[in-house]
């Protein structure tokens, strides 16, 4: 199969990035994305030119490093899954395949195609926790919890944290993943010590990174590869609201 | 990559007053755009069961509106908070707005949209299409700048005859049409803002969430109707 590739190509955070076209040559149907790159790259690196940079590691949908807007759809066109999980059977023989970079202000762009997402490890570092000491693996059901709410936790736990759902809100919000990891914790009793400075802490960080705030759009559900629910951030809004009273009640009394 | 494991830094930082950090969050903002909103939800329901009064005829609409008057105290009390409410959502609405822009710098060349429905990504535009049409609607009926003629209207008891002049108003073709596409705007802010607030309030859950949104859609299009049901009645002659 051969493409069209219009990619976003940028030195640094500091410079300005501009699209430039490249032709993809006898991919094979069944090479993913990131092959279809590694394979694109290979010939600039033959002509000596400077290859695209990506991100990329586990390339199985697990690690949540790799990142790409593809066509305008964080991680590409289809449902549940990474760009590495991508394949180029997807997609029409000689399409022109436009190839962006997460965008973000929190996100800065590192170069081309990478971006810097240590803003979400700054987020789980003030809360994304538990103070417990959990000392060697324990024996399983020796806390017992309910089978819904460890099935809702265990959704919400799925979050790779890759950032896709604030490189597709349209305002960059971080709130999905927000909510994931104040639900993955919130919901099991391991994680009430500090439910509400986490859910205080986590949000207040997100806000100082620079990230937008939900507006419903739910477009980061749609593109989420773990499928998280939206309405995690309903509950992510409660928690923060009774966090914020209990603030309030603190400090009176 | 930078350092993953840099400490956690704040370019900005919170108050220490609980209640000012609160309003200052992203949360906080959104969750005082979603009362105001629950607040003018109930005052457009009210205020639609009131005009649908016009089908019972003069007697009811005209007691109802000396009724209204004759609150008094109450009525100023309701009214300000009515304006504090609508102050609050415009304000507290562009910060976020303004702070949503700056978290995406630079746009995409090509995004293709997944989810979003045009009642969600217009709801600035629709919301300041429907405050065009409050400001107009005030000086029409509630000021009566645009008409003063509606002053001097009394029915037989005396009282200011308001049943007159929705149909003196209504009767003609343009305000009608204005006043239609005026509350269609209405409908798209409230389709998505009904869902956005049981979201916002903290109260969706995977269970009720489908239920919420095609609730939010039932109810603004309910409203549409009922509202444009008064004009287009005086305009076919069924209310004269």
């Amino acid at each position: 199969m051969n493409f069209k590739l219009k990619v976003w190509r940028q030195q640094n955070e500091n410079t300005a990035g501009q699209f430039r076209d490249y032709e993809a040559i006898n991919i094979p149907a069944e090479a993913s994305f990131l092959e279809m790159l590694d394979i694109v790259n290979e010939g600039l690196i033959a002509r000596q030119e400077e290859p695209i940079a990506f991100d990329s590691d586990c390339r199985e949908g697990i690690c949540g490093m790799c990142s790409l807007v593809v066509n305008g759809i964080a991680h590409g066109p289809g449902k549940a899954k990474t760009t590495c999980q991508l394949y180029m059977r997807r997609f029409q023989d000689g399409e022109t395949i436009w190839i962006e970079p997460f965008r973000a202000a929190a996100f800065p762009i590192v170069k081309d195609l990478i971006v810097d997402r240590s803003a979400f490890d700054r987020i789980i570092q003030a809360g994304g926790y538990i103070t417990a000491r959990t000392g060697s693996a324990p024996d399983a059901n020796s806390i017992p919890i309910g089978k819904t709410v460890a099935d809702l936790a265990m959704e919400a736990a799925a979050c790779i944290g890759c950032g896709a759902c604030a490189a597709a809100c349209p305002n960059s919000s971080a709130m999905l993943f927000v909510a994931a990891k104040i639900s993955h914790l919130g919901l099991l009793p391991q994680g009430q010590p500090e439910r509400t400075s986490r859910v205080r802490n986590m949000v207040r960080t997100m806000d100082a990174l620079g990230f937008g705030s939900c507006t419903n759009h739910y477009e980061c559900e749609a593109v989420c590869p773990a499928e998280i629910s939206a309405t995690f951030i309903s509950r992510l809004n409660r928690d923060y609201a009774v966090a914020s009273i209990r603030e309030g009640l603190a400090a009176r009394g | 990559m930078p350092s993953a494991t840099a400490s956690p830094t704040q370019t900005k930082r919170g108050s220490s007053n609980p209640f000012i950090a609160f309003c200052q969050s992203s949360i906080g903002k959104k969750i005082i755009v979603g009362v105001t909103g629950v607040y003018l939800i109930v005052f457009i329901t009210g205020h639609l069961l009131g005009n649908l009064e016009i089908y019972l005829g003069q007697d009811h609409v005209n007691a109802y509106a000396q009724f209204l008057q004759g609150l008094g105290p109450i009525l100023w009390l309701e009214r300000a908070i009515l304006i504090a409410a609508v102050v609050i959502h415009i304000v507290v609405t562009i910060q976020l707005a303004a702070e949503n822009r700056a978290a995406r710098p630079q746009k995409y060349a090509h995004y293709n949209y997944q989810a979003a429905k045009p009642s969600s990504r217009t709801m600035i535009y629709s919301g300041l299409l429907v405050l065009c049409f409050v400001i107009y609607h005030l000086l029409q009926f509630t000021f009566m700048t645009t008409n003063p003629e509606y002053r001097h209207l009394e029915d037989h008891l005396h009282r200011h005859d308001v049943y007159r002049m929705m149909i003196l108003g209504f009767q003609q073709p343009i305000i009608s049409l204005f006043y239609a596409a005026a509350i269609f705007f209405l409908a798209a802010h409230l389709s998505h803002g009904f869902s956005s607030v049981v979201q916002t309030l903290g109260i969706n859950n995977q269970k009720v969430s489908g239920f919420v949104s095609n609730g939010g859609r039932w109810f603004s299009w309910l409203i549409f109707a009922g509202y444009v049901s008064i004009p287009v009645s005086i305009l076919i002659g069924l209310i004269k």
